[in-house]
């Protein structure tokens, strides 16, 4: 076998070459400066130069949520690594391979609190499918395998690989054409079919069953066949906020979004369903809203590849382990066509009831914007936005019909994932659109990565739904503090102002009129462009399930309300 | 609702690497859980740990805990041993004052505790005990009319009764890992 003698520093960038890695955002300090040293013998790794680790490892993130591949970031020990804390542990709530690589104090000085020392192994603990103190420059390669095996094998995560500034200069035996065999780790079976005969009977016999499909469909590849075994069954497709996108919006089974904030006919299908078929999802509370009133007719079949995920949140009737693409190749042909035309019509008449009105009138809502993002691009583009109000507006406005179109921190629900996220999905994606929906709080949360984003020259289009306040919590402040507005106002900058000074085109609009042609404009500019949004200050975001309440008691925009007396609710149960 | 809670006695296969221990405590932590007992010693495999862990808790939250301690990478294997299908047993050292007044009482009760004392000194013993936990408690119980001056206890370690053991099963590719 050929041996190489190579730097710490040089083996792991052969390792990157080998795992085939193409880019890593990073941001140097002392720790790393040796990688950084040979980073100019590996021209095929780009390096891409945050402004802050924060947004390295969400741009890793958004990365490796567009491309599918691992999202690499690179920080030093120390203020470093603690940065990127809050986008490993995002990654690591939604599901997304990312490997974080960290300098670390000379080996020496470990455990001394020697200058930027911080134990990123021990914060990154419960944040990360698994973590790496690199001890020894012979175990180098090895364990940075093992670290790309860990992040994208069976449920995908984020692992931190930890490097002391002196394995990345010691000199040290590479074997370049030495294969590992971790096969070992893997912990998870493919669908026991003895389960799976019981889920298609289960299927076979429900008369108002539901497929709920979240992340976990897009991870796996199986958008196409859940979609055949919705249309073959007729069954109807709820998604959860990350699972969106995995079977077309426009497609006449698709019922949007479930949750908190999901659609109405889509929580009233599954407060009635008799079945439900989770695929890829883990009853985040935010979906199922009170556990107690959650489908309380329904079977649950639950299809994961995290055994850890069946029975957490509900009591399960049907557990099945395994991809949920391979899964389902098992499943499909057991199922019987279905004719559930009276479950599709009782759904559609809820649809009629409860319609998703984009206000019209003078005001500029945001409601209106992302609908006319949507119709200017038809959906074919990559969605990137932040958390809160304009995160909700977008889940309900545009009409996802691509894998991986909406790129969102929903676990974490961390403001200024959207900027660098954008980033991170533009350079792994760059030929498609990448459109950025924020709001004018989390936009200035990572606001700096307009920098990384001029200097790529990373033709972002960013949208910001300015309405002058953390607007979520202002919903919240409104509808159950009494309307007393405490920590929410935000006194905004002018960020097209902002994006010039970064050399980033941009231009602000303050009525309807003018949203189609400012998005056009966007769109025809080749590179990065920015649009601030002044929206309506006080526009809420509805239906909400009030927290502590069931998915069917679901409160409704005041202007449903006012169409049909019926469906009024008021926020009394708070 | 009050759900019933029981004492569970896990026991797990861990590669024998640095922050093991770590990892595994920090998941009890954060999923609520407080570790009632835990030893760790080596396994029949000269790579891997055996931690055995006692906690208390419902039927559904230790299996929830049980799931999320296998999906550690450097966990091999967890099972949940029942207390009835289960040999359990506990060292205890105790260092109980002994004048000469009291000595032969508490020789006694050692005697019938078939402890042992391991070490004498002017006026106390050291006496080591291994039993299931029911047995020690009773003779820490007895001892502490004497003036007991430091306990050290090791934890519980425990097999299961039978020809085989539920964490040397497996059939995926984990049993690989088993075996090396």
């Amino acid at each position: 076998m050929t041996t190489v003698r190579l730097k710490g520093a040089q083996i792991l960038c052969e390792c990157l070459r080998r795992e085939g890695v193409e880019v890593v955002f990073g941001f140097p300090g002392g720790t790393v400066l040796p990688l950084y040293d040979v980073l100019p013998q590996y021209p095929e790794l780009r390096h891409v130069l945050v402004r802050h680790e924060q947004g390295a490892a969400h741009a890793a993130d958004g990365y490796a949520r567009a491309t599918g591949k691992v999202g690499v970031c690179l920080a030093t020990s120390g203020p470093g690594a603690t940065n990127l804390v809050t986008g490993i542990a995002s990654a690591y709530l939604d599901t997304s391979p990312i490997v974080a690589i960290t300098g670390q104090v000379a080996r020496q000085f470990i455990g001394q609190d020697a200058f930027q020392e911080v134990d990123i192994t021990g914060i990154t603990l419960p944040i990360t499918k698994n973590n790496y103190l690199v001890m020894e420059s012979s175990r180098l390669a090895e364990t940075v395998h093992e670290a790309f095996f860990v992040a994208r094998t069976g449920r995908p995560g984020p692992v931190l690989l930890d490097i002391p500034r002196d394995v990345f200069v010691e000199e040290t035996t590479y074997y370049p054409e030495q294969d590992y065999d971790f096969n070992a780790l893997k912990h998870h079976p493919s669908g026991h079919p003895t389960q799976v005969k019981k889920a298609a009977r289960a299927i076979n016999e429900s008369r108002r069953p539901v497929i709920l499909a979240g992340r976990g469909v897009i991870v796996s590849g199986a958008c196409q066949g859940m979609l055949s075994l919705a249309e073959r069954a007729q069954i109807p497709v709820v998604n959860t906020l990350l699972g969106l996108g995995s079977i077309p919006q426009t497609h006449f089974l698709s019922l949007g979004m479930l949750g908190m904030h999901g659609s109405a006919h889509a929580n009233k299908a599954v407060s009635h369903t008799d079945l439900i078929v989770a695929l890829g999802m883990r009853f985040d509370d935010r979906a199922t809203a009170n556990l107690s009133g959650f489908a309380p007719e329904a079977q649950i079949v639950h299809i994961d590849i995290d055994p850890a995920e069946i029975g957490k949140n509900v009591p399960v009737d049907v557990p099945i382990v395994g991809d949920v693409g391979r899964v389902l190749e098992v499943l499909a042909p057991l199922v019987q066509p279905g004719d559930r035309r009276q479950w599709i019509q009782q759904i559609e008449q809820w649809r009629a009831e409860h319609p998703n009105i984009i206000p019209d009138g003078a005001e500029l809502v945001p409601q209106y914007v992302v609908n006319q993002i949507w119709e200017a691009t038809r959906g074919d583009t990559l969605v990137v936005t932040g958390v809160g109000q304009h995160q909700m507006w977008t889940a309900q406005n545009f009409q996802f019909h691509r894998p991986n179109g909406l790129i969102s921190s929903g676990g974490l629900g961390a403001m200024g994932f959207e900027l660098p996220a954008a980033l991170g999905a533009k350079v792994g994606c760059p030929e498609d659109t990448v459109w950025c929906i924020g709001g004018d709080g989390g936009t200035q949360m990572t606001i700096q990565e307009l920098g990384t984003i001029a200097q790529e020259d990373a033709s972002v289009k960013i949208a910001i739904m300015n309405n002058g306040f953390l607007g979520m919590v202002r919903q919240w402040q409104e509808l159950f503090y009494h309307r007393r507005y405490v920590g929410t106002q935000l006194g905004g900058p002018d960020f097209v102002m902002i994006a010039k000074a970064y050399g980033i085109q941009g231009e602000r609009v303050t009525d309807r009129a003018q949203v189609r042609p400012a998005i056009e404009r966007a769109m025809a500019h080749p590179g990065p462009y920015l649009i601030d949004f002044l929206v309506e200050p006080e526009e809420n975001v509805y239906p909400m399930v009030p927290p502590g309440a069931s998915l069917m008691d679901f409160v409704e925009s005041p202007r449903v309300r006012q169409r049909s007396p019926a469906s009024s609710l008021g926020v009394s149960n708070i | 609702m009050p759900v019933a809670t029981e004492k569970h006695t896990l026991v797990a296969l861990v590669v024998d690497r640095p922050g093991v221990m770590s990892r595994v405590s920090s998941l009890f932590r954060r999923r609520g859980f407080n570790i009632e007992k835990i030893a760790v010693g080596a396994a029949e495999t000269p790579h891997l740990s055996r931690m055995t862990i006692q906690v208390l808790g419902t039927q559904a939250r230790v299996e929830q805990v049980r799931k999320q301690l296998e999906k550690l990478v450097d966990v091999v294997k967890v099972a949940d041993l029942y207390d009835e299908s289960v040999v359990s047993r506990e060292l205890a050292l105790v260092r109980v004052t002994a004048t000469s007044e009291h000595r032969s009482e508490i020789i006694q009760i050692t005697s019938v505790f078939r402890a042992s004392i391991v070490d004498v000194a002017g006026d106390s013993l050291v006496i080591e005990i291994t039993g299931d936990e029911e047995k020690i408690n009773s003779f820490l119980g007895l001892l502490r009319g004497y003036n007991i001056k430091e306990i050290a206890r090791t934890g519980v370690i425990a097999l299961s009764r039978g020809g085989s053991s539920p964490l040397l099963q497996d059939k995926g590719p984990r049993k690989k890992r088993l075996k090396e």
